[in-house]
């Protein structure tokens, strides 16, 4: 692939052997990418500069912060804004929504059969141990049926580009994905601070997606409410998310509710209110399962309302996501994503999985001993990059040491190939250089399923990182997708 | 529209109580240095008794002058009764509210809570505390005036300015409580000149110097500064006028939104509007201004009670 002439601020911008978002030659000629780059070249660095910094200054102010704990301090913090977009054409954006349309299509169809006649599991497409013996598995949703039969209302796919500009599913988001208030706040202070940037741009809006949101937590509402009462039920302002929570409830328009306002009545959910209690029909739920009801889940929680699930089995209240819906974004079951999808669609998968060995299958296993130095290889039930073996960069005697365990527990175990993750243009404290990026679409479903133009794009801000995670230097960026 | 979550209802009746707080200490703060250059400390002192604070402070202060008074509610945030605590109070409440507080308002509480954060001790010497405490009583001021521009008016707005109106008439009558008793010549020295700028400094601290001005003109007694802020009935910061303020809105929540919670309120409302009528300020003078508004006090604290028992129990 070619290189797009380039020249000022990114005159010295080098991409190495990645995928660049905004400089690679992409298959389609893209106008509109060359304008940006002429206009980004052209910007004096100083200005970017200070232009970022007010740009900073201004989330923190109001106050569009995660909050951090110490022992006697809470401190606001910002997820870093990096000022250069990230684009994307019509053309990629095309194949990224079909793709996350079919995935969460996929998803909800999987999660039906699971808590219903378990088809797939009878079927062998999928082990049956991997599904009943997940930890987010949850038998009380046996035969429950939900409205539309849509488990996941709101799904995050997290998408990365290899080395060849080809989107990949990393990981599937089905329980609470959280970050979409960045993307809507990141473009409102992307319209303030570079008018002259996106001036004449055809740019698809983000503003709409708690309307969307809305729509689809209203039609999931008990059939006896022709005005429903939606309310987002948030841990509260403890809650190191909680800004998103204020953001999706003020967008919605919604009441924001913590346990302790809520209570079950007559298997019915009720919210206290200045004038007493008050129905409620739907809860966009941002807790997790085991705290949303202590009569079912965890006794200890504070957070959630007694006699939740005897209000919800009972059709009364609809709970968005789901609640079960862990058994779906699993790191084993992801494994099986492609298999699933041409299982209940008879299609292949439009957005391919990084390339997955399962170690469980003797196939899969006896790749992954041949060319252990070579892969990623990651344990099943452990999130949060615990316990893998980055080959590539291990020690011959780690990779030994971990050749062991693997023999030991393959079911344990999954493999992928280390994938060089896109860059994009990203300012630092001295000028503009490549970062590694990610991108999080985000899909709505009621009935249908709506993705938000865009989604999130994370960036690492470390050099030659690919950590992308807010709490290890990660900072985000607005993501552009042109067209009407 | 249901009705409001009674939470959210709490929180902003405490926003509005927190905020006029912390504009009543910076003016408080800012007067008693301007006017203690020339006179003893026991105009530092008043602030702590104004606040009724004397076991804590002295639990950590040998004695109440400038530098000891300023740090104790300006900086100390273990103190409850201090600005960067009622900031602290105030965010939370605001923080619970952001999904109704107009993004403004939210701002506005949360520049001004970081803000004071980054004020330290050298920041409060010399100039920089009449500057910082102007600072932090405009912020007051802008966040009043956002409210007003950008907030709903609806049945939330009503607890907020049941809050603020509680909050000013207990201030003032504390203000006065102190101060009048402290001013007022001594029984060794009947006859002796008032001392007008002290008599000036009360008026201000409640902001309401001017106001008093226009009514009584070059008239200044004791009785009149004391009347003037009890029962001035324009004057936004009187007791009547405050107390008048909270029984409309409840009955305006009572007639427009339909809620019976308040009605434990009005009544006492209506019991303390029919002492506070009947009463001239010598008569009161004469029975014991001290008494009296101890009564006024225990009132607002009982009010305070029964609009969070009417609307927002625990």
């Amino acid at each position: 692939m070619g290189e797009r002439a380039i020249g000022g601020l990114m005159a010295g911008y080098d991409r190495g052997a990645f995928f660049c978002e905004l400089t690679s030659e992409r298959t389609s000629n893209c106008a509109e990418i060359a304008i940006v780059l002429d206009r980004l070249g052209a910007l004096d660095f100083a200005d970017l500069s200070r232009r970022s910094a007010d740009a900073e200054r201004a989330l923190f102010d109001l106050g569009i912060t995660f909050t951090v704990y110490s022992e006697r301090d809470s401190i606001d913090r910002i997820l870093p804004f990096d000022v250069i977009p990230r684009i994307i054409t019509a053309d990629e954006w095309q194949v990224i929504e079909a793709g996350v349309v079919q995935r969460v299509q996929a998803i909800n169809l999987f999660l039906q059969d699971v808590y219903h006649g378990q088809k797939i599991l009878k079927d062998k497409v999928v082990p049956a141990e991997l599904v009943l013996g997940n930890a987010n598995y949850r038998p009380e949703m046996q035969g429950l049926d939900v409205a539309h039969g849509t488990y996941g209302h709101v799904c995050g796919i997290d998408l990365i580009r290899d080395e060849g500009g080809i989107y990949r599913v990393l990981e599937d988001n089905a329980r609470t994905p959280s970050g979409v208030s960045y993307v809507v706040e990141n473009r409102s202070l992307m319209m303030r601070a570079f008018p002259d940037l996106m001036a004449d741009l055809q740019i698809r809006p983000v503003d709409n997606y708690g309307t969307r949101l809305h729509a689809a937590m209203a039609s999931i509402a008990p059939p006896e409410s022709s005005d429903p009462q939606v309310v987002l039920l948030s841990p509260g302002i403890y809650n190191s998310a909680f800004f998103e929570h204020v953001f999706l409830a003020r967008e919605m328009g919604v009441p924001l509710v913590e346990g302790r306002d809520l209570c079950v009545e007559d298997d019915k959910v009720w919210m206290r209110t200045t004038g007493g209690l008050e129905r409620v029909h739907t809860i966009y739920r941002r807790l997790n399962d085991e705290f949303i009801d202590p009569e079912v889940f965890r006794a200890d929680s504070m957070l959630g309302v007694p006699g939740l699930m005897r209000a919800y089995r009972a059709g009364n209240v609809a709970l968005a996501n789901a609640v079960g819906t862990g058994v779906a974004d699993d790191k084993a079951v992801y494994a099986y994503m492609p298999r699933i999808i041409r299982y209940y669609l008879g299609e292949d998968a439009i957005l391919p999985n990084v390339e997955t060995f399962i170690c469980r299958e003797k196939e899969g296993l006896d790749y992954t001993l041949a060319n252990l130095a070579k892969l990623v290889v990651k344990p099943v039930g452990e999130s949060g990059g615990y316990g893998l073996l980055i080959g590539p960069k291990s020690t011959a005697a780690e990779v030994e040491e971990f050749r062991a365990k693997l023999i030991a527990d393959p079911s344990n175990y999954i493999s992928q190939p280390m994938i060089g993750l896109s860059v994009a243009p990203t300012l630092n404290s001295t000028g503009v250089a490549p970062r590694h990026v990610d991108l999080r679409p985000f899909a709505i479903t009621g009935q249908t399923t709506w993705v938000l133009p865009g989604g999130l794009t994370r960036v690492a801000l470390r050099e030659g990182s690919i950590v992308v995670n807010s709490s290890q230097g990660g900072g985000s960026k607005d993501s552009w997708v042109l067209g009407a | 529209m249901g009705n409001l979550l009674a939470r959210s209802a709490g929180n902003l009746f405490w926003l509005a109580r927190y905020l006029e707080r912390v504009e009543n200490m910076a003016r408080i703060v800012e007067i008693t240095e301007t006017f203690s250059r020339d006179t003893s400390a026991r105009n530092w002192l008043s602030v702590v008794q104004i606040n009724a604070d004397e076991k804590r402070f002295f639990e950590k202060h040998k004695v109440a002058d400038g530098p000891s008074v300023v740090h104790f509610y300006l900086l100390d945030s273990d103190n409850p009764t201090s600005v960067p605590a009622a900031l602290q109070a105030a965010h939370m409440n605001a923080r619970a509210l952001r999904p109704i507080l107009s993004v403004e308002m939210w701002e506005q509480v949360n520049v001004m809570r970081n803000s004071w954060r980054a004020v330290s001790a050298s920041d409060l010497t010399g100039p920089g505390l009449p500057r910082l405490c102007k600072r932090l009583r405009e912020q007051c001021q802008v966040s009043e005036g956002v409210v007003e521009g950008s907030f709903a008016h609806d049945e939330g707005w009503h607890y907020y300015r049941i809050g603020k109106n509680i909050e000013r008439a207990d201030q003032t009558t504390r203000l006065l409580d102190i101060k009048y008793h402290l001013l007022l010549p001594n029984v060794d020295a009947v006859g002796s000149a008032l001392d007008a700028s002290q008599w000036n400094a009360l008026l201000r601290a409640a902001n309401g110097y001017q106001a008093f001005r226009r009514v009584h003109q070059g008239r200044l007694s004791p009785a009149a500064v004391a009347g003037f802020l009890l029962f001035s009935d324009s004057f936004p910061r009187s007791m009547t006028h405050c107390v008048r303020q909270i029984s409309y809105m409840l009955t305006q929540l009572r007639s427009r939104y339909r809620l019976s919670g308040g009605t434990p309120a009005e009544d006492k409302l209506d019991e303390m509007r029919a002492v506070l009528v009947d009463l001239p300020i010598e008569r009161i003078i004469e029975t014991g201004l001290h008494e009296y508004l101890d009564w006024v006090q225990t009132q607002l604290g009982a009010l305070t009670g029964d609009i969070r028992d009417g609307f927002f129990p625990d």
